[in-house]
């Protein structure tokens, strides 16, 4: 049995907004059922009384406090954007929450 | 079809659930220097952080943290010994990295309550958690017929806003409130808006969205068991926009069920202008936020001595403050409940603090100043007139300097913006004459221009004093003692009082 | 001798003597580049006229006293994942194609402080995804000692540009063995720190619990005096150490071992698929390291080997979530905007166009792993072997002060043999991931050329948090014995140039 369907590579690829063609999709579907397969291994170790990790190192209460800093420039922060419109990021039409 | 809401209560049991969002009122943002200010030009507080550039990190505002902690503290929270900010993973234009920093399975703060009034009944709302996340950036439609976002042919966006330090609340789900759950839920954003101000955490202006709010609502047939299925209502900007959204969602609620339908669960939005409630965009599919612990944030583990000393020193919080002053001024629940309703206690504390008297500090607050802010549509704190501006009049009519009707004259000064209480009686010439040579002048003119009511109290009948006092009064334009003319009066005319 | 042949210790010393001009010392290095770029390709982006400028601002600032570190007019070349504010970044990915940051890099910064000239930007596998630099969307990178082979990966155009003898030093970065590995199969050193030890801040993200950026250079105490020069607390990273950390440099200049308890990991040292020219290189440098006083001993961490799927779950969850950003909203590439569509379907079509295949992969993998239904029994379990992996190191280095493996499994392999087959590829790491999972220290050292292909293969030289002093000591003891035995460096000239 495969451990992904092609559907659920498509819904994947929905999510992280990629747009695949269908021949990618397949392709995918392939190349992630042989890598999740070989991943599951991690399964193996016995660990249920272990505690997970998320960070490398055991740090915690690391803040900064509450002063201003110099921002960029409205042209800094603009300078890369594909569309600008009156100083602000022009983007295509949301389709979305009403705000 | 919606249901009359007597009606919708007859048959029916809502259960609420608030789910507010306060922006602090922190200097920098959350994990960036960039200001926080209200209404700056369009992207002139971003950094490479908040506009998500790549490679740029977060570092964790202290501020922002104390204050969360001192929020869940106010709310009667445990505060979490060890917790982790998460990453909730969705894709929208106005959010920069495309995932927000939240909290997840570990917020902060967790299991409160809060206490609020309602006619005189008291509800206790449980709070779920108080969590600390990052507010996203603003974007303006263009095109379209409402600029609305639907429709619309582009938008654009301003990242300003984009990583102000947010927190959210959220309560358990509160049934029971029958039919009072709209103002219950009033109540509770009201008494929320209080704490954050007591607490000095937030301005708290839903106008400008420092406080915004979700309404969770879900009938069930009475005498049923099990909750319905909630709808949470969003764009809920006012105190006002709370309570009729909940009413307005009750109704609906009541109306399709009374018809057979069922209820969606789904995100709905207020309309101000129609007072109800209409569908978000339908999810085809469900939310998948890919939660997950920040890995470009390390735990946050807060001393326990650091927050008892945080919880020793909170402010007085409203409800315990309120009912101390009414003790202090010896009102009735009545008035101190009509104070509160009309955000007058906070200006009425600080007008006594000042040098007034309580009586007289309610009175303005309540009478003349409520009016004209009623009047003009705004809220009380933002009248053009200051609570020591209050006390100074209060004190010019102890003094005998200003009768009732002057002071009102001089308020009315202040307010159009003549300057202070005493610039106003210096410009408009209001003060009381309390010259004994120029109130016996215009009392000897008074006297020989009302011979017959001078004889007529000469003769006993004293009650004619009264149209003497009054011809005083209008000779001076309301600037006489009428007490003391009236003394005088009686003494030019021989008559002991 | 040729100025391209110093060391950077040299070069430094005599810039600072007034021997020779780091502008002289640029110039040479670009005149090199010139020569061999064409067969090297390890450069994405080269600029004569501003590394030129760079250089002269340097001599000026010598000139005028200023005091500046020993590399002070040393020109070095950054991987392209750092952020230059006046050098494109692309991170070898046409979604960022042309992108100009407006700030720099900690590390960058921290190297213009020290007075590094920079050379270039230096070609990688697209956001640091690979171990050949054949994911790069720009160009294949050859290895210099074979122009068929890769030059390892992802950091391999800076690996290959220091071994072409194009730069003196270069950055890289390690998430998987991505400095070690390249630095293995190229035959100069390569050096992972302690996680948290040197800035991520301007490093563009691919896994974040994970990358570490580090030196490379063609002898110890070059790597030693570069990851001094930009290591070190940084304010912009919450995930950087600060305490006191024991000098690399010193420990480079020591290179005494005598009486050092040093590990072989069985699991590394003799299993499958490991090239035999590998393992006799290494099983010598074990024999060396005793001759010269260490007491060697064999250690187990069986769990060592579910280190390999661990990684493939946590990096590709982290990268789905960090690279969300590239969203064609803000900068970077955008596709399909043709008015019609919609932010989310041109975003859909720009991530399509932008990324390259392995990204995409990984993406996908990742957004798979932390999906409701799977996070336990994927991301949940992988961070439970991270502990595992951790609790096993920490009992190894209770016995032993470093543990040491090869540092790859085999030697450079050909250009194109392992494109097709992700799991091949993701072999190649088998031995870098566990320090990676757990932060540890890490370095990899040239220890001989391979008999059956005449390829360089490395020294992998483990130490716990914060005792990267000890991978750089074992490194020095190393390499000293060896260069008396080869009579100089490994590398004297690049073989294929
Ligand atoms: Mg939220
Ligand atoms: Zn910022």
């Amino acid at each position: 049995m495969s451990a992904i369907t092609r559907d659920e590579v498509a819904h994947l690829a929905r999510l992280s907004r990629l747009a695949l063609t269908d021949d990618e999709l397949d392709h995918y579907a392939t190349q992630l059922d042989a890598i999740i397969e070989s991943v599951a291994k991690v399964a193996e170790v016995a660990a249920e009384d272990v505690p997970p990790s998320s960070h490398a190192l055991p740090l915690t209460n690391v803040f900064r406090p509450d002063e201003v800093r110099q921002s960029l420039t409205p042209e800094q922060a603009l300078s890369g954007a594909p569309a600008v419109e009156d100083d602000r990021f022009r983007v295509p039409r949301i389709l979305g929450e009403e705000a | 079809m919606t249901m009359v809401y007597d009606e919708a209560l007859e048959r029916f049991e809502p259960v609420l659930g608030l789910e507010t969002h306060v922006e602090l009122g922190t200097n920098s943002k959350m994990f960036c220097g960039c200001r926080t200010a209200f209404g700056a030009p369009a992207n002139t507080q971003v950094c490479p952080t908040c506009l998500a550039l790549p490679g740029a990190l977060p570092v964790a505002n202290a501020a922002a943290i104390e204050s969360t902690i001192r929020i869940g503290l106010a709310l009667n929270c445990s505060i979490a010994e060890w917790c982790r900010m998460a990453r909730k993973n969705y894709f929208y234009p106005d959010m920069p990295k495309n995932y927000q920093i939240s909290q997840y399975d570990e917020p902060l703060c967790f299991d409160g309550y809060i206490d609020v009034e309602v006619y005189g009944e008291t509800v206790r709302i449980e709070i779920e958690r108080v969590h600390l996340e990052e507010d996203t950036g603003k974007s303006t439609h263009v095109g379209g017929a409402t600029g609305r976002i639907h429709g619309a042919d582009y938008s654009i966006v301003d990242y300003n806003r984009a990583g102000i330090p947010l927190v959210e609340i959220v309560t358990k789900p509160i049934p029971g409130t029958d039919r009072l759950a709209p103002e219950v839920a009033r109540a509770y954003v009201t008494e929320l808006r209080e704490i954050m101000r007591s607490l000095g955490v937030s301005d708290v202006r839903m106008e400008e969205g420092s406080l915004r709010c979700d309404v969770n609502v879900s009938l069930m047939e009475r005498g049923a068991s099990e909750w319905g299925t909630r709808t949470e209502t969003k764009n809920v900007n006012s105190l006002r926009s709370v309570e009729r959204a909940v009413r307005s969602e009750i109704e609906r609620q009541a109306g399709v069920l009374a018809g057979g339908g069922r209820i969606v669960q789904e995100t709905r939005h207020f309309h101000e202008d129609t007072g109800t409630t209409t569908p978000g965009r339908s999810k085809e599919e469900a939310q998948d936020y890919r939660y997950f612990p920040e890995p470009d944030l390390v735990p946050i583990a807060p001393d326990p001595a650091w927050v008892a000393e945080l919880k020793a020193a909170l402010p007085e919080l409203p409800s315990v403050r309120r009912k101390r002053l009414q003790a202090e001024w010896g009102l009735s629940d009545l008035d101190m409940q009509a104070m509160h309703n009309a955000d007058a206690i906070e200006l009425v504390e600080a007008t006594v603090k000042a040098g007034a008297p309580a009586a007289d500090a309610r009175k303005w607050w309540m009478g003349e100043l409520a009016r004209r802010a009623n009047e003009t549509a705004t809220p009380l704190a933002d009248l053009p007139i200051t609570p020591e501006q209050i006390a100074r009049v209060t004190e010019l009519v102890a003094s005998g300097a200003l009768n009732d009707k002057l002071a009102r004259e001089v308020l009315e000064g202040v307010l159009a913006g003549e300057g202070t209480p005493d610039d106003v009686v210096e410009k408009r010439g209001l003060k009381i004459v309390n010259d004994e040579g120029e109130l016996s002048a215009i009392i000897d003119e008074v006297l020989a221009a009302n011979a017959d009511a001078a004889d007529k109290v000469r003769s006993g009948k004293i009650a004619a004093v009264g149209a003497l006092v009054g011809g005083v009064m209008k000779a001076s334009r309301g600037k006489a003692d009428a007490a003391r003319a009236r003394e005088l009066i009686l003494e030019k005319l021989g008559v002991s009082a | 001798m040729s100025l391209i042949r110093k060391t950077a210790a040299e070069l430094g010393a005599m810039i600072a003597a007034g021997e020779v001009s780091a502008a002289e010392v640029a110039e040479a290095h670009l005149d090199r580049m010139a020569e061999v770029e064409p067969k090297v390709k390890a450069f994405l982006h080269v600029d004569r006229e501003t590394t030129l400028e760079q250089a002269r601002a340097v001599d000026a600032r010598l000139k005028a006293g200023e005091k500046l570190g020993p590399l002070a007019g040393v020109p070095i070349a950054h991987k392209d994942i750092f952020t230059t504010r006046d050098m494109p970044t692309t991170a070898a990915s046409k979604i960022l194609q042309g992108w100009r940051p407006p700030y720099d890099a900690t590390v960058t910064r921290r190297l213009r402080e020290a007075g590094l000239v920079i050379l270039g930007k230096t070609n990688l596998d697209e956001f640091a995804m690979g171990s050949s630099t054949e994911n790069s969307a720009y160009q294949l990178t050859h290895n210099p000692w074979d122009l068929t082979r890769v030059p390892g990966g992802s950091s391999g155009g800076s690996s290959a540009a220091v071994a072409a003898y194009e730069a003196p030093l270069s950055t890289g970065t390690d998430t998987g063995g991505s400095i070690r590995q390249p630095a293995a199969v190229t035959g100069i050193v390569g050096m992972k720190p302690t996680y948290g030890g040197s800035s991520r801040y301007g490093l563009i993200a691919f896994a974040s619990s994970l990358d570490t950026p580090g030196p490379f250079a063609r002898n110890v105490l070059d790597a030693a005096l570069l990851q001094e020069a930009f290591s070190g607390h940084d304010p912009m990273d919450s995930t950087s150490i600060d305490a006191p950390v024991p000098s690399v440099v010193e420990a480079a200049r020591n290179g005494d071992v005598a009486g050092m308890r040093i590990g072989v990991v069985r699991e590394f040292a003799g299993g499958d698929g490991v090239q035999p020219g590998v393992l006799a290189r290494f099983n010598e440098a074990v024999q060396l390291l005793e001759s010269l006083g260490a007491k060697v001993v064999e250690v187990s961490c069986p769990s060592f080997a579910s280190a390999l799927p661990a990684y493939y779950l946590i990096a590709p969850s982290e990268c789905s979530s960090n690279l969300a950003r590239f969203d064609a909203m803000r900068y970077g590439l955008r596709v399909g905007d043709d008015g019609t569509r919609s932010a989310e379907e041109v975003m859909a079509l720009t991530r399509a166009a932008g990324f390259g295949p392995e990204v995409k992969r990984r993406i996908m993998l990742g957004t798979y792993a932390l999906s409701s239904g799977y996070y336990d029994a994927y991301y949940g379990q992988a961070q439970k072997v991270r502990t595992v992996i951790a609790r096993e190191f920490e009992a190894a280095y209770q016995q032993v002060d470093v543990l040491i493996s090869p540092t790859t499994p085999t030697t450079a392999f050909p250009i194109g043999e392992r494109a097709d087959d992700p799991m091949a590829m993701y072999l190649a790491d088998l031995y870098t991931i566990p320090s990676n999972l757990t932060g540890n220290a890490a370095i990899s050292v040239p220890c001989g050329l391979a008999d059956e292909d005449g390829l360089p293969v490395g020294l992998q030289i483990m130490a716990p948090v914060l005792g990267d002093d000890r991978c750089y000591r074992v490194g020095a003891a190393v390499e000293k014995a060896l260069e008396s035995r080869w009579g100089g460096p490994l590398l004297k000239e690049a073989p294929s140039l």
